[in-house]
């Protein structure tokens, strides 16, 4: 879940003269060791993607829908998207169709009860064995048969140690009056009301009305001591020390306490939310074949090497969670050790009349912030 | 009256499918959705549930109303000393109004934000002389002023060219005839000016009412306005039907705000 497309665009715009003298990136892969065939040269593969959310050769970086032209001869038609719910919209119009696409293991139970994917072909896909067990399987699809994972991430609370004392533990920082205006919270529904519901010990997939309001009455309570709802406007105001307490992904975290070193991390011991997004395959896809190429592309050690430490989330591919060279090799926050590892909770598809409720009670909660 | 010549109604189609294709059509499109449920079917489920969005409507409006009526208060001295300036100095004038607008609406919104933080720009100046650092972002104030420093142009443009052609025998001949200068602004400027004032209102107000990104940027997520609820519906909740009867009950409302505002002007040509 990566939303910080807008400030890299903007960053980039600004520095652009200097990057493009900075020479070429990265675009072949040394040795893949996946199968691969160049029989459909010359097609084209729609891939609709999280922004920011593969390493496509920025800082010269490895750009791996370039290699991947380069091995195969597909072009790749590489597009973006903000939200689970912005791309569900678009392809749910159906006036696009897309080969590829990267949503989120609650988004995947969706798709796949509305009969919006097709299952992928293992047998083509001979990198699969690379992913890690304990992530094959996963709740939104038992027999592993839409989905290859990608990323991995957990959300908890970063802090400032120069403003926050101690060392916090729970969510109630959040709601602490000492630090009024110093907090920042999610801007969308979801992440913001799990957060209440963690506290609370509710949970976060409740399919009971009650709970949800029971979390906007905790939420409403939040309102005085926020100083915003943020998405990736969170870079700006935490690197900066605008703010000193940010609930945000954990890979998230550290791309910013590389600026600010006064930042730290940590996962509330309520629990907190957990989620893989995955690669599928969309029912209306054009070109399947190539899709399944390319996943098996995505899978291969050199590419998802150069994508983990690109976008900085835990990776569940074992060719590169046991990769010494890996620049965040036994990172304690994307990989904490067994006795570590916070409670966690994967986000499922809620039914609509529930989603439509709490979106409702949503809006209750932001206009009472206006008050 | 004498027959439109085959040429002069070919010089009409460009624009006339134009419309059609992407105005008249998309608006029917907005009607049905606004009308219909998920299914298809005939519903006012959509419409009775907007009793909800009262107050962002009221907010919405509100501000829009503030940010136009200062864009006026600044623009209208301002375009009037610039109507009364030499050719060249109204040229540089004129491009200095306009030189923010080379330069995209989302960029200049970003860069806002960065300044009016906490430790942005204007608190570092106000620290220096030792004053306390004021709340900026996430206030109602912060978004007023991005939505005038995005639409100020669309006051000042329409205000000069109204002055502009205001022709200098008519202030001479006010002056001969006795008029100071308060009674000159108010019986011969004013009254001359007022098409600017009106169309310039409107340009600022409308996308004021509508926007989304300044609030959601300078607001902090902290101001809902009924841009913001509109782009949800149709970006987060996938609810295109709720999504569309905002929009329209949002079109009719600025419909008939403009019309109030045409008849206070007293000039029933002018309508919109």
């Amino acid at each position: 879940m990566k939303k910080r497309f807008f400030s890299v665009c903007l960053a980039a715009l600004l520095t652009a003269v200097p990057l493009v003298s900075c020479g070429g990136a990265n675009s072949e892969i040394t040795n893949p060791v996946g199968t691969y065939t160049t029989e459909y040269a010359g097609t084209t593969l729609n891939v609709f993607n999280w922004g920011e959310y593969m390493s496509i050769g920025a800082e010269g970086s490895l750009d791996v829908n370039a290699a991947f032209e380069a091995l195969t001869g597909i072009k790749v038609n590489y597009m973006n998207y903000d939200s689970n719910e912005a791309m569900y919209s678009k392809i749910k119009s159906e006036a696009v169709s897309y080969d590829i696409l990267i949503p989120s293991d609650y988004m995947i139970a969706r798709l796949i009860s509305e009969d919006m994917l097709q299952p992928l072909d293992f047998s083509k896909i001979d990198n699969f064995h690379y992913i890690d067990e304990q992530y094959k399987n996963l709740y939104f699809d038992p027999d592993n048969t839409y989905s290859v994972p990608y990323n991995v991430g957990m959300v908890g609370m970063i802090y400032d140690t120069s403003v926050v004392e101690g060392t916090p533990d729970s969510w109630s920082l959040m709601w602490d009056a000492k630090y009024t205006d110093n907090i920042l919270t999610f801007n969308n529904p979801r992440d913001t009301f799990a957060i209440a519901q963690f506290l609370l010990g509710i949970d976060i997939n409740s399919e009971n009305k009650a709970d949800w309001d029971k979390a906007a009455e905790k939420l409403k309570e939040q309102n005085p001591v926020l100083q915003a709802r943020v998405m990736d406007e969170v870079f700006n105001k935490m690197e900066a020390g605008n703010a000193a307490i940010a609930a945000y992904y954990a890979g998230d975290y550290l791309t910013m306490a590389e600026t600010n070193p006064d930042l730290a991390f940590v996962y509330p011991k309520e629990g907190t939310n957990i989620f893989v997004d995955s690669v599928c395959v969309p029912k209306n896809a054009q070109n399947y074949d190539a899709a399944m190429l390319y996943i098996n592309f995505l899978l291969e050690p050199e590419v998802a090497l150069a994508n983990a430490e690109y976008i900085c989330y835990a990776s569940p591919n074992t060719a590169v969670t046991e990769n010494p060279d890996y620049e965040l090799y036994q990172n304690e926050i994307l990989y904490p050790a067994a006795e570590d590892m916070p409670f966690t909770e994967y986000f499922h598809d809620i039914a609509p009349e529930i989603r439509t409720y709490y979106e409702k009670l949503w809006e209750e909660i932001l206009l009472a912030d206006e008050g | 009256m004498k027959k439109k010549s085959l040429l002069q109604q070919a010089a009409g189609a460009p624009y006339i499918v134009w419309a059609a294709l992407f105005i008249i059509i998309p608006l029917f499109i907005v009607v049905y959705y606004a009308f219909t449920d998920k299914t298809g079917a005939f519903t006012m489920d959509n419409i009775a549930s907007l009793a909800d969005y009262k107050e962002t409507f009221l907010i919405s409006f509100e501000y829009a109303f503030i940010a136009s009526l200062i864009c006026l208060a600044i623009s209208y001295p301002f375009a009037y000393i610039m109507s009364r300036k030499g050719p060249a100095a109204q040229r540089i004038m004129m491009m200095l109004v306009m030189l923010p607008m080379w330069m995209n609406l989302l960029i200049r919104t970003y860069s806002w934000m960065n300044i009016l933080e906490r430790n942005g720009i204007i608190n570092n100046i106000l620290e220096n002389f030792g004053m306390e650092p004021l709340k900026m972002i996430g206030t109602p104030g912060a978004v007023i002023f991005g939505m005038i420093y995005n639409y100020i142009p669309y006051m000042i443009i329409p205000i000069y060219n109204v002055m502009s052609k205001i022709e200098p025998s008519l202030l001479e001949a006010a002056e001969d005839l006795g008029s100071g200068s308060l009674s000159k602004l108010r019986r011969v400027i004013l009254p001359l000016s007022m098409p600017g004032v009106i169309s310039g209102f409107t340009m600022v107000f409308v996308p004021s009412v509508s926007t989304f990104y300044i609030s959601q940027k300078l607001g902090g997520g902290k101001v809902m306005l009924i841009g913001d609820a509109i782009e949800r519906q149709m970006q987060t909740s996938y609810n295109y039907n709720l999504g569309a009867s905002l929009s329209l009950v949002l079109m009719v409302v600025i419909l008939v705000s403009m019309v109030i505002l045409n008849r206070f002007a007293g000039d029933d040509d002018l309508l919109i």
